[in-house]
């Protein structure tokens, strides 16, 4: 808290700030409105949300810089609320899910990041470039009124312009040229397309406070609450990814928790505002450095610049014609979408790539990230410990009538199997000794395996002795094992 | 004894800095550590407000960012080189043991991980980036301050020998602990000390004045007492010049942000008009 009220905090780059704020803002109108669309809401409930997620997460986030709006990711997962219960259900959805990333940020979430290996946060930011970019498809589709060879035409000059014209100046951001250039001419020929104020409201006012207009019972709960875990997971996934890249880009570190916090409170506010769940977004927290923002202060101006635009030229904004947005949105997908991973699948291994593939499957399948994410955590996970369990060794001497076996590596459920079938037990020896110095027993079934071992060369009437337990090993030994405790032999049997 | 920590970043307080933590150092008989933290520069973007990002985008403004830091971050190095073999010398020719440092990151972070065993903090009253004129004091200095274990000496512009120091006293936790600093070490002690509250005649810092006093003379000090009103920074402002005192010691940050978000603070105020060396207490 202390240091929000520090001025170093906010007006350290001012300058910087405010005008990366203003290149930030061009590019969240057309991405709030694009959004909305794909919800299913009004263009104001997503121009709403990425005011207020922007102007609250600049003081309640933990990652000064980072920007944060109504966003592609959240929205796909609000379609069939929408759809089947109405506005107020993903008003009182998002209000859930601002408590949910709350708790989990007071929960200290942000370390649980690092179970999300680099190949499922690949797989995370193709997968929400690739969905962003299917849901523009919508747009382009010859079937509905006013799509036609018009649409195509205007988002290929649409795009020409955004990449073209940096090369001419690099001191107006070419997507407000873009939307600026196709209104005039859309406006000038009277052309048939698509314009914004087809699809829904724009806001006249500011955003008010209001509760959501849901029955406050168990029944609304169990509708709401898969929607906002799934919002919370994806939010905070997006959010903390982001803040890393952030880190990365400005070489200086960030509170993730705090961060989890901040995203929680920003959708609490947005949802009592009238807006749609939001969470940080990749390419335009990119735009921002790239820019030149920094600080809190660039989030906060994007936020008030977007609001202030929309409220001063919203009869202008409703003229935009569809296919200057969806031009932007594509400049939007190629900027997320991480190229150099198409490059990588030569390089990396191929339980890597499996991985990355598997996340990008999924989630183009469900159109959720969150189960996206699941599926590729859990198989980079059984990949790890297919990969450790194959690190074991088991090697033996025959001194006399005693074999030394000595045990190297990680013992767990999955290796139990290779650690029993290193021992022969039809030899015949007097005495067996097993030296497990430089090896770790994980857990029950590991240790079960050595339980099953003792035994059985004791059932051949072989005296066993194990040295060398690690301390960690001794404990779960203690804990778990029956082969040192009266009557091992029968209950084993009984099993 | 463990080390005094100066910090320098080269500025024109840099003589001060070093004749200060030598003064300090012969005073407590330790080392003094001399550091100088490379914080990035201010944030020159490359200009690039097209707001278009293509193919590439994370890695390639990567690229040009660590590009662009590599060549400031270099010429830093040099320069932090340079102030701290000058500051060795310095402190060197005074007969004192010196370990210099140099290290990247933000000052105050760096000064956290450092001050765990240091026995005091010195510091410049403005660094190398404040601006002079506008009466600014370091950006850095009041963060520093607050969340300092240790006292910190803010070196002001020049230094001239300690004969005289001032306690600032409200009664509060932290003036407290400079009296006892003030009896437990001898950082102060044989110096003429002069003790000022400012408050109402008998109130209760009328009494803990008189109590502090006491125990001050106890521990073999010269103690001046006195009570007096008015605003605190003007009173103490203006005895310091009529007492000519050569050291101000006080409990620093008192108020909350809150209060002093809109009050302004006694501390940075005294700081800003007072040309002495300042010995802060938290």
């Amino acid at each position: 808290m202390s240091n929000l009220l520090s001025p170093t905090t906010w007006l350290s780059n001012i300058r910087g700030d405010l005008i990366a704020g203003l290149v930030v803002a061009l590019a969240l109108i057309p991405e709030a409105i694009a959004f909305s669309i794909i919800a299913g809401v009004d263009p104001k409930v997503g121009l709403y949300a990425s005011f207020t997620m922007a102007v609250t997460i600049a003081f309640s986030g933990g990652r000064p810089g980072l920007i944060s709006a109504a966003t592609g990711a959240m929205a796909l997962l609000l379609v069939t609320l929408v759809k089947n219960h109405g506005l107020e259900y993903l008003l009182a959805a998002t209000l859930l899910t601002g408590l949910i990333q709350f708790i989990l940020g007071l929960l200290k979430v942000g370390s649980v990041m690092r179970f999300v290996s680099k190949a499922v946060i690949t797989g995370f930011v193709n997968a929400l470039a690739i969905l962003v970019f299917m849901a523009q498809l919508r747009e382009l589709d010859l079937k509905i009124p006013g799509v036609n060879w018009l649409t195509y035409t205007m988002v290929a000059a649409g795009i020409a312009i955004i990449y073209l014209f940096p090369r001419i100046t690099k001191s107006i951001p070419s997507p407000l040229v873009c939307i600026f250039v196709l209104t005039a001419i859309a406006i000038g020929f009277n052309l048939d397309v698509r314009r914004v104020g087809d699809l829904g409201k724009l806001p006249e006012t500011l955003p008010f406070l209001m509760w959501p207009k849901v029955p406050l019972n168990l029944e609304t709960l169990a509708i709401i609450l898969p929607y906002s875990l799934s919002l919370a997971v994806v939010g905070l996934l997006e959010s903390l990814m982001t803040a890393q890249i952030l880190d990365e880009l400005t070489d200086t570190p960030s509170d993730k928790n705090r961060e989890a916090r901040g995203q929680g409170i920003a959708n609490i506010v947005t949802g009592l505002f009238g807006g749609m769940a939001g969470c940080a977004v990749v390419a335009q927290s990119i735009i921002n450095v790239k820019s030149g923002g920094r600080n809190r202060l660039s989030c906060l101006a994007a936020g008030v610049f977007l609001i202030v635009m929309i409220l001063l030229l919203g009869d202008w904004v409703n003229q935009i014609p569809m296919p200057a947005l969806v031009a932007v949105m594509i400049m939007i997908c190629i900027g997320t979408f991480s190229w150099s991973s198409f490059g990588n699948l030569k390089k990396h291994p191929l339980t890597t790539n499996i991985v990355m593939i598997s996340t990008v499957v999924t989630v183009v399948w469900t159109h959720n990230l969150a189960i996206g994410v699941g599926v590729g955590v859990l198989l980079a996970s059984v990949f790890f410990a297919r990969k450790v369990a194959q690190v074991i060794r088991i090697t033996s001497v025959r001194d006399d009538d005693t074999r030394t076996y000595t045990v190297r590596g990680q013992v767990f459920f999955a290796s139990s199997d290779s650690f029993i079938a290193g021992f022969d037990f039809k030899e015949v020896l007097a005495k067996v000794i097993i030296d497990l110095s430089s090896s770790h027993f994980w857990d029950l079934t590991s240790v079960g395996a050595l339980d099953k071992v003792v035994l059985k060369f004791r059932r051949e009437g072989t005296e066993v002795e194990i040295i060398g337990m690690n301390e960690a090993t001794a404990t779960i030994v203690d804990q778990l094992a029956t082969h040192d405790k009266s009557g091992a032999l029968d209950r084993l049997l009984e099993h | 004894m463990s080390p005094i920590i100066a910090c320098t970043d080269g500025s024109l307080y840099s003589p001060s800095i070093y004749a200060n933590a030598a003064w300090a150092a012969t005073r407590l008989h330790s080392s003094v550590h001399v550091l100088h933290v490379i914080e990035r520069g201010e944030i020159v973007a490359p200009h690039d407000l097209s707001g278009s990002i293509g193919f590439h985008a994370n890695t390639e403004l990567l690229e040009e960012l660590a590009r662009f830091d590599e060549s400031h971050a270099r010429i830093a190095k040099l320069r932090g080189n340079a102030i701290l073999s000058d500051a060795c010398k310095a402190l060197e020719a005074l007969g004192l043991e010196v370990l210099a440092t140099q290290r990247h990151g933000s000052l105050v972070e760096t000064l956290m991980e450092f001050e765990t065993d240091a026995s005091l903090l010195v510091l410049g009253k403005r660094g190398e980036q404040a601006d002079f004129s506008s009466g600014h004091l370091g950006s850095n200095l009041e963060r520093v301050i607050r969340s300092a274990q240790s006292p910190v000496l803010v070196a002001a512009r020049a230094f001239r020998p300690i004969q005289r120091f001032l306690i600032a006293f409200d009664g509060g936790p932290s003036s407290l602990k400079a009296i006892h600093h003030a009896i437990t070490q001898p950082l102060l002690a044989g110096l003429e000390c002069h003790l000022i509250g400012v408050g109402k005649p008998d109130s209760d810092l009328d009494l803990d004045l008189e109590s502090a006093a006491q125990t001050l003379r106890q521990a073999g000090y010269q103690v001046t007492a006195e009570l007096l009103q008015g605003e605190p920074e003007d009173v103490i402002a203006s005895q310091t010049e009529r007492r000519s005192i050569d050291l101000l010691v006080m409990g620093a940050y008192g108020h909350s942000r809150i209060r002093q978000l809109f009050l302004g603070s006694t501390t940075t105020a005294l700081m800003r008009n007072c040309l002495l060396p300042i010995l802060h207490f938290r």
